[in-house]
């Protein structure tokens, strides 16, 4: 078992303004999502940088290998038809 | 001597309560628990100073006399001040600050509800401004003393001391002089007798969901709201606070 005295990690996601989507801004210490959320309102959101918080065990978050990143990120490097950079999109649909 | 004005007063005890207790919840800067709470608590503190600045600026304006919010918080002597005993006690242990948090918390939002339909605009402006940073505050602290009471071998005893000691400085809260006759008559204010039904109910369910038990005396410490018997605590507290205003006068930056 771990050490209760030592809290349980939380990844801490920010949404800035209505309608854009929640960023990782940080993690930080607390002993459940309540006190995640309130500890997260009082180191985060001290300059109104939110509108909305979202706490995550950061044990429950799946990350990729950094020692896998050749075989997983390079194959994309010479691919520049993937980008949707080729078509000329007309004026009036606006920005996209 | 003559009768102080009974507005001025009030705005003063409004905003002594805040200055000191921001100035208590201040002294953890830098050695809370955990870095989380540090922070949580110098928000706390923030934003009790905040209030101060609202409470005592009026209160200037009302004197007239020229004095700025500042000048009442650094150039005035514990006689002076009119905040009530509870809010000058040591922090002692976490626990215990966020048991005089709590005990704080659920008397200043009742005060703050209630001015919010003050007769007096300027009043009921700041009360309206300072009851949403104050139910954040009172939501953590109860939130706190619930956790800690209803906690480890360790916290829980810690919680029952703190409630034993802070509460005999309860009551001061809801004790009423010809000063609060005066503003509940004109609407201003409610009278201070009038919010201890609400707080009793509150606390009461907050201790049981704690597991703590209130103690049964009704015994009250008082003076520090009318002046009269501040606590040798302020004192000290002032001499830390305004060190700097009275080495250095009109100082600023």
């Amino acid at each position: 078992m771990t050490d209760k005295r030592e809290w349980p990690l939380w990844e801490i996601f920010i949404r800035g303004q209505h309608g854009a989507s929640h960023r990782h801004v940080g993690s930080l210490h607390a002993p459940d999502a309540e006190m995640a959320i309130l500890n997260a309102r009082d180191v985060y959101t001290r300059r109104k940088e939110g509108v909305s918080i979202w706490a995550v065990p950061a044990n429950a978050i799946a990350a990729s290998s950094p020692s896998k990143k050749g075989p997983m990120y390079d194959p994309a490097e010479d691919k520049a038809y993937r980008h949707p950079t080729f078509f000329d999109i007309p004026k009036d649909v606006g920005p996209m | 001597m003559s009768q102080p004005d009974p507005l001025l007063e009030f705005l003063l005890r409004m905003g002594d309560n805040t200055l000191v207790l921001g100035h208590r919840v201040s002294e953890w800067c830098g050695k809370g628990p955990v870095l989380e709470e540090d922070i949580a608590l110098a928000n706390t503190a923030l934003d009790l100073i905040g209030q101060t600045q609202m409470w005592l600026g009026l209160a200037g304006d009302i004197e007239g006399k020229g004095r700025s919010a500042d000048d009442l918080a650094m150039l005035r002597d514990a006689w002076e001040f009119r905040c009530t005993l509870l809010v000058e006690q040591p922090n002692g242990d976490f626990g215990q600050t966020m048991m005089r948090q709590y005990l704080f918390d659920q008397w200043h939002l009742l005060q703050l509800r209630a001015l919010k339909d003050s007769s007096h605009d300027q009043i009921a402006a700041i009360a309206a401004k300072a009851e949403k940073e104050v139910t954040y505050h009172h939501e953590r602290s109860a939130d706190l003393v619930i956790r800690l009471g209803d906690g480890t071998e360790e916290s829980r005893p810690k919680m029952q001391a703190a409630l034993d000691l802070l509460y005999p400085y309860v009551g001061e809260f809801f004790e009423g002089d010809a000063t609060d006759k005066t503003l509940a008559e004109a609407g201003i204010a409610p009278d201070p007798a009038s919010l201890r039904g609400a707080f009793d109910a509150a606390l009461s369910t907050t201790m049981d969901e704690a597991t703590l038990t209130l103690p049964d005396s009704r015994f009250t410490h008082k003076g520090g709201k009318t002046g009269t018997r501040h606590s040798e605590h302020l004192g000290h507290l002032l001499t830390q606070m305004q060190w700097l205003q009275r080495a250095y006068p009109g100082a600023t930056w």
